[in-house]
């Protein structure tokens, strides 16, 4: 089909705000007589409060209160659980411990508040901070996600008499059975651990509870915005329309701020309603590492059967993951985990077990990737185990297995993070490969190249994996599109922004319908006072769900346009074209009205209207996806490794991509580019590093790295197009997809570069240290 | 609580007095004293960028400096560039290479370039990759980023080349 703006690289709309310093992020936030606030935070992981004195904390000038969770009274109560236990998946075991708005008598994790402060400015809060004497007995912390579940560890929650927060079991078909036909059996202990999300943007707040108009105005960082707005309004005992939640700006999100009702949130609002003031806080960097949800420790054991020939009989993985103190997100780590593992292949026989543990550190929600680079790097390893012990080519090994593309939709039987049986819409795995081969030259690497380099001594090395990102899920989203008078357009959408170009992609898709330039279609995002149905900006749903919906609306609008021109105009509907902000008749041009004068006729001041008539050209439109749409692609790349500094080059990166129609390649571009960051992050030096004691040792950027720019190689992509059958504009997410993939290719790539090695990597991320440790264990074994 | 200083300061070409604590930051003086809101904080402690100023010509983080160190002295910061309607290059050529994303890194990021552009007129991949190093970015993985400062580079060649020839 023919566009005009879909499908087009098109410059952003929000960007002159961003580069000119005038685009409004929270902490830009300034109200009269607003005042600070800053939460004293547990050094200890896991202690019992014996006493808090707040007295030399309040007597100093400036400070305006103290408070307690005694303080809360019988407002204090644990949050509601975010995501729902899967409980369609038979046997599921699920321990509810959610998140506590400021611990009470025991603490659960480091950096867990116990107090907060409000005072005039940041600097006097701060100080006063060091004034709370809080008498705190240090208990055991259970740090160690394994040793959590053995018998006499010391435990997270007494009352519950173990640290297992959940147990699922999941299998399709009959592993065991497989495994006693399969030619060979592969095993592998695999560890992945924990990072953060790491926003450039920390979390911030401002509350403004106004007692004259009793309304509260909430500016947060938030992915969810209606989602707080109407836990928020539930907790505080008003009504949704007291309450109005904006996300502005947000500087990044990458899945925490996902996250509703947390302490600061829950305790501010409070606060502010009781001083009848506005209330801001603004995380600090080491708050974010000690209090901003993370993500995952897994460790697993698994294993997959095979013919001789290569053809995959059953995988089985058992795997534990630890959750924090907290599973107020439920099972949606995991089971992305579960769902992601067998990924594009043919996998006839699949068991599947994860034990979840409660540990004393902070809780556990999606980062960017959630779950499922970890199911990818098992498969992968365990595929190219395979390929070693079959003497097969790795990129064989997964032709031989690829689902085929007639083969969709393909049932996998297993139950997602949308307690439905995945189910994986389309796609053609083989063709990305084939793309990703191509671009990177694989025969002349292995046979010319990689030789050549080798025996110059160089460690070169190439990985090849394929993967699957589930995208797009339910439950629906919504958007209203509006024609005003000025032949402008404005449109509405729950779900919030940060730095997706929503307000760009979303304005093409509506331009396209309605013929107008698409700097002319401003796009709302985030604010529940402009749309407030929605559930919020992940899963890489926003261009899929929301999109989908703003396209049905502004399809709608177009209808509406269409009939009152052709009454107007006196010329059959199929005649119009609505084209530079007008409807003109194509044989006759001249017969025209502006898109704005026909929006005016639309809403007449005086006079009658036919019955049943609405008013004005706009209308709002849901779409809710059957399932969720699956995208995937082929990652190709190539290392060198310096034995000596064990530093690992990437010396290119390629991957050929497949997320179905394209609004806008140059914002999909930019998602896979900072998705492959964030891989290349957790296979080099990402880990938060816990001591035994449960202590964090690298709360700090100057500790803990996230990719520079001389750590990312450049990033070479090929798009191919398998669009979804599942919406109307064949839409598939790809926010994730640069991060899921990374880690695996990582691995297989260093091991194939350290070949005379004979090094097997089973564990993410490989820092220098820990590839020498790696190389020397290898060279004594 | 310490006594008031008195802090005169020129920002962007205009001059500004304050009386602030001496403990605070530059950053803050910037952001909450004066209102200019677009350099932002994203660590605190010197590492990510983000707060990055031009402080008499050259970039420093205006998170590990005192507002009282800068009395006297020449800054410059993301609103002293463009404006919405009329973008300096640097920032017209972000917008065409999608330089950003969030927004939340690029003031600081831009402010970094600007000084390196004028010391390097005609950078290689590498050199732009050297010169943003100190800027964390999580969202674009800096692959626009370097094309931004590529095209910028360009534009600038342009602008120079048209004052030359007195157009």
């Amino acid at each position: 089909m023919e566009t005009k703006y879909f499908g087009k690289r098109i410059q952003r709309n929000e960007d002159p705000r961003i580069l000119t310093g005038q685009a409004l992020f929270v902490d830009d936030v300034e109200l009269p007589d607003m005042l600070h606030a800053t939460f004293l935070r547990s050094d200890y992981p896991h202690a019992r409060i014996n006493s808090i004195d707040i007295s030399a904390a309040l007597a100093r000038p400036g400070v305006i209160a103290v408070y307690t969770a005694k303080d809360m009274g019988d407002y204090w109560k644990p949050g509601p659980l975010l995501v729902p236990a899967p409980t369609a998946i038979p046997g599921v075991v699920f321990n509810k411990r959610t998140q506590v708005p400021m611990a009470r008598e025991e603490i659960r994790h480091q950096g867990e508040p116990i107090a907060v402060v409000i005072a005039k400015s940041r600097y006097i809060a701060e100080d006063a901070l060091a004034d709370i004497v809080a008498d705190l007995e240090p208990l055991d912390p259970v740090v160690d996600v394994e040793k959590a579940l053995e018998p006499g560890s010391p435990l997270v929650y007494n009352d519950l008499g173990t640290n297992l927060a959940s147990h699922v079991q999941q299998e399709n078909g009959n592993y065991a059975a497989a495994a006693a036909q399969a030619d060979v059996v592969i095993k592998a202990h695999i560890v992945i651990d924990r990072g953060i999300a790491g926003a450039m943007e920390n979390r911030g707040l401002v509350v403004q509870w106004d007692p004259k108009s009793q309304h509260l105005t909430v500016w947060a960082t938030t992915q969810a915005p209606i989602a707080l707005r109407n836990g928020l309004s539930g907790i505080l005992g008003l009504s949704e329309s007291q309450v109005r939640v904006i996300a502005p700006f947000v500087g990044g999100g990458f899945g925490p701020k996902i996250m509703v009702f947390q302490p600061e949130e829950v305790v501010l609002t409070w606060a502010s309603m009781k001083l009848g003031l506005p209330i801001k806080y603004i995380e600090d960097r080491q708050e974010n590492f000690l209090a901003m949800t993370q993500e995952r420790n897994q460790i697993h054991d698994a294993e997959i059967a095979l013919t001789k020939d290569g053809k995959i009989l059953g995988v089985k993985d058992v795997f534990v993951q630890d959750t924090g103190a907290f599973n107020s997100y439920a099972l949606t780590v995991p089971l992305n985990t579960q769902t992601h593992t067998t990924g594009p292949y043919k996998v006839p026989n699949y068991y599947s077990e994860f034990r979840v543990a409660f540990t004393d550190r902070i809780l556990v929600t999606p980062v960017r990737g959630a779950g499922r680079p970890y199911g990818v790097f098992v498969m992968e390893r365990l595929m190219d185990l395979a390929a070693k012990k079959l003497g097969l080519d790795p990129t064989e090994i997964r032709r031989r297995n690829y689902l085929q593309p007639e083969e969709f939709p393909y049932r996998t039987g297993i139950i997602g993070q949308d307690f439905a049986k995945n189910i994986l819409d389309s796609g053609n795995y083989p063709a990305t490969l084939d793309k990703a081969l191509e671009m990177i030259e694989y025969e002349q690497f292995i046979k010319e190249e990689q030789p050549k380099l080798r025996a110059q001594g160089k460690h070169v090395g190439i990985g090849v994996v394929t993967f699957t990102e589930g995208t797009g899920v339910g439950p629906y989203e919504g958007g209203r599109v509006t024609v005003e008078a000025s032949g402008k357009v404005s449109v509405a959408t729950g779900v919030g922004t940060q730095g997706q170009g929503h307000y760009t992609s979303f304005a093409q898709v509506v331009a396209e319908q309605l013929g107008v330039p698409v700097e002319d279609v401003r796009v709302v995002t985030g604010d529940t006072d402009q749309f407030h149905w929605g559930a919020g900006t992940f899963a890489s749903r926003g261009a899929t769900v929301a999109g989908n919906a703003i396209h049905a609306a502004a399809s709608l609008v177009r209808a509406k346009i269409l009939k009152l021109a052709s009454k107007t105009l006196q010329v059959p509907e199929e005649d119009l074209v609505l084209e530079n902000s007008e409807i003109h008749s194509a044989t006759h041009p001249t017969t025209c009205i502006p898109l704005g004068e026909l929006a005016v006729k639309a809403n007449p001041s005086r006079g009658a209207v036919e019955p049943g008539a609405e008013p004005g050209l706009e209308a709002t439109a849901y779409y809710g996806p059957p399932y969720g749409a699956t995208a995937g692609g082929t990652v190709a790349m190539i290392v060198e490794v310096d034995t000596e500094l064990m530093r690992v080059e990437i010396k290119r990166y390629v991957i050929a991509h497949d997320c179905g129609t394209v609004i806008n390649p140059l914002i999909v571009d930019g998602q896979i580019h900072g998705g492959v960051s964030l891989g290349v992050g957790n296979s080099f030096f990402e880990k938060l590093v816990y001591d035994e004691n449960g202590q964090l040792m690298n709360g700090t950027f100057m500790d803990y790295l996230i990719p520079r720019a001389t750590d990312m190689p450049y990033i070479e992509i090929g798009h191919l197009s398998t669009p979804s059958p599942l919406n109307p504009l064949g839409i598939k997410g790809v926010g994730e997809a640069g991060a899921i993939p990374t880690p695996a290719a990582f691995a297989q790539a260093v091991e194939n570069a350290l070949a005379d090695y004979n090094l097997e990597v089973r564990e993410i991320p490989l820092s220098p240290n820990r590839l020498f440790e790696l190389l020397e264990e290898s060279k004594t074994s | 609580m310490s006594d008031l200083i008195n802090v005169k300061v020129t920002v962007n070409g205009m001059a500004y007095e304050r009386e602030v604590e001496p403990r605070m930051l530059l950053v803050d003086f910037i952001r909450h004293e004066l209102g200019l809101t677009g350099t932002h904080v994203g660590c605190e402690h010197g590492v990510c960028g983000t707060c990055t100023i031009l402080f008499d010509g050259s970039p420093v983080r205006s998170c590990l400096l005192f507002a009282v160190q800068a009395v006297g002295h020449e800054i410059r910061t993301i609103e002293g560039l463009g404006t919405i309607d009329h973008l300096h290059p640097v920032q017209e050529a972000f917008r065409e290479a999608h330089g950003a994303q969030c927004g939340f890194c690029t003031p600081g990021m831009i402010m970094s370039v600007l000084p390196f552009l004028e010391e390097n007129q005609d950078p290689t991949e590498q050199e732009i990759r050297e010169a943003i190093d100190g800027n964390l970015c999580r969202c674009t993985g800096y692959q626009h980023i370097i094309q931004a400062v590529e095209l910028a580079s360009d534009k600038l060649a342009e602008q120079r080349q048209s004052v030359k020839e007195g157009r």
